[in-house]
């Protein structure tokens, strides 16, 4: 089954620490334990702060553009990984590992609808 | 009733759960599994009638069930149905290993994926009492007081879950074993709770509840003999239930354990649930479930009310407090203080509780107060106390009660 974790938290609080360029950054850990138990990891990314943000709606006469994200909220979407894996639990692991959550954040699982 | 439907009822009883898990594993789909197992216990009130009762029930409402399911996916066209086909007609009598022999029961794969921590705490308990259990939508959606749309859609919703969120359909491996086993006899503990001292309306007892409950932890305990826990649970509502008898008067009142009639008491059930305790204990593995029956045993072997072992009971709800920190559980170590050591010291720590508000809004904090004012014969703070207590009781003969009692104290 395909998963989408959505990596919540408070951006200012929670955003991606700042690495030397000659260290690791901080999901590394992360992503080799994933591999090892053969969790496949088909994508990911931290994302940029929701300051950068642009909201997009077609109203079907005109596309409204708005400045920030889909809603204000006390925590936002700082990044996401797209993995492959045998089943929810396994899933429900790999978002238990992952530095957001070990760090106060809320991982959001996601089963990808075109892997059903 | 006629021998055939009796065979029926019977096998509904022993069989229902084990036809649908293993019509699940087979499938893979839980509303077809439902239903195949509905069509043959139907088929099996006509053909039993006339042909007999087979002597392997199960067997044969599992293979009526399995064709059944055979049947509706050859007629159906999709690709997925096909897919579906083989894996029926490949591995039907085909259960995976257990440890080092034996094999997996289905149902214990059914219990473990209708518990899991995915799903609400409510669809749990729906989803145990429809699939395991065999209780119709109608029955659930009675017992827990909500209209049967509302319990079918929250049974759809979880169903779709399992299937679409990718819950494996299995015995949880080692390392997820003891954190799940706990959430399977929370939501057996619940749904006897639930039947026990019932958490809304006019009846106290909704007995139905409490019998499926106990089904399940027999069952449960037959499947995972080496679980202490398991066994623990089991005993525990045993030995509450042996109680229920008595519990309330002829007049629908409720007794208090004091005052009940103990030969009213199930002996049989006190005897099994001691004796599935002490072999629990045995193992050295104590936990919650095994703890408070441990302390429902103190209560059941007393001869009579004044024959408790207080002291006990107290250390025992102390051990209870010190693995699962609860001001509930402090609330009743209180109770058990008092009997043993004087009201005062159990008025002491009541008021420690109060102080703390944790549990702000709960009737039997300030009912347990007034009950050992009531005892200190200190009348008007007792008599406020109750009012407080009558203020958030939450059903009827437990309002009653505390009505009489203020009245007592009020005379």
């Amino acid at each position: 089954m395909r998963y989408m974790l959505l990596m919540c938290g408070n951006e200012e609080a929670d955003g991606p620490a700042d690495h030397a360029e000659d260290e690791e950054p901080c999901w590394m850990p992360w992503a080799r334990e994933m591999q090892a138990r053969g969790v496949l990891l088909v994508e990911g990314s931290q994302l940029q702060p929701t300051s950068t943000a642009t909201t997009v709606r077609n109203s079907g006469s005109e596309i409204l553009v708005a400045d920030g994200p889909f809603a204000e909220t006390k925590e936002q979407i700082l990044g996401y990984d797209v993995i492959e894996c045998a089943d929810l639990d396994e899933a429900i692991y790999a978002a238990s590992r992952h530095p957001v959550a070990l760090n106060g954040g809320v991982v959001e699982v996601r089963p990808v609808l075109a892997s059903v | 009733m006629t021998d055939a439907q009796a065979a029926v009822a019977e096998a509904f009883q022993q069989e229902w759960g084990k036809v649908v898990a293993t019509l699940i594993r087979m499938t893979g789909d839980w509303d077809l599994a439902e239903e195949c197992a509905q069509d043959a216990f139907t088929t099996a009130l006509t053909r039993w009638a006339s042909d007999g009762v087979p002597d392997r029930p199960g067997a044969w409402l599992t293979t009526t069930a399995r064709n059944r399911a055979l049947d509706r996916l050859r007629r159906s066209k999709t690709e997925a149905a096909k897919l579906q086909e083989v894996a029926v007609l490949s591995g039907p009598e085909e259960p995976a290993p257990w440890g080092d022999s034996g094999v997996i029961d289905d149902r214990l794969r059914l219990m473990f994926t209708c518990c899991h921590p995915a799903l609400t705490l409510e669809a749990r308990v729906a989803l145990t009492l429809r699939t395991l259990a065999g209780l119709t939508t109608a029955e659930i959606a009675r017992a827990f007081l909500v209209p049967e749309a509302t319990m079918a859609k929250r049974l759809t919703r979880a169903k779709h879950k399992i299937r679409d969120a990718g819950i494996p359909y299995r015995v949880p491996p080692a390392h997820l074993l003891p954190e799940r086993t706990t959430g399977v006899l929370g939501v057996l503990y619940l749904l006897f709770n639930e039947g026990y001292s019932a958490s809304a309306g006019d009846d106290l007892l909704r007995p139905d509840l409490s019998a499926e409950a106990i089904r399940l932890g027999r069952l449960l305990a037959q499947l995972m003999p080496d679980e202490p826990e398991v066994a623990g649970l089991l005993a525990l509502m045993l030995l509450q239930d042996a109680r229920s008898g008595a519990r309330l008067d002829d007049a629908g009142e409720l007794v208090s354990l004091e005052d009940q009639e103990r030969s009213e008491w199930d002996a049989a059930r006190i005897a099994e649930g001691i004796r599935l305790l002490e072999a629990a204990l045995r193992r050295q593995r104590a936990g919650p479930y095994q703890l408070q029956a441990a302390i429902a045993a103190c209560h059941a072997e007393a001869a009579t009310a004044a024959d408790t072992d207080w002291t006990q009971i107290a250390l025992l709800y102390g051990e209870l407090r010190r693995i699962v920190p609860s001001a509930v559980i402090e609330l009743n170590r209180a109770v058990a203080v008092a009997m043993a050591d004087g009201p005062e010291a159990g008025l002491a720590l009541v008021d420690e509780l109060a102080a703390s508000s944790q549990l702000t809004g709960y009737y039997l904090l300030p009912a347990t107060r007034a009950d050992l004012l009531r005892r200190m014969d200190r009348k008007p703070e007792a008599a406020a106390s109750y009012r407080e207590a009558l203020e958030l009781a939450p059903t009827e003969p437990e309002r009653r009660y505390l009505a009489r009692r203020l009245a007592e104290v009020s005379s």
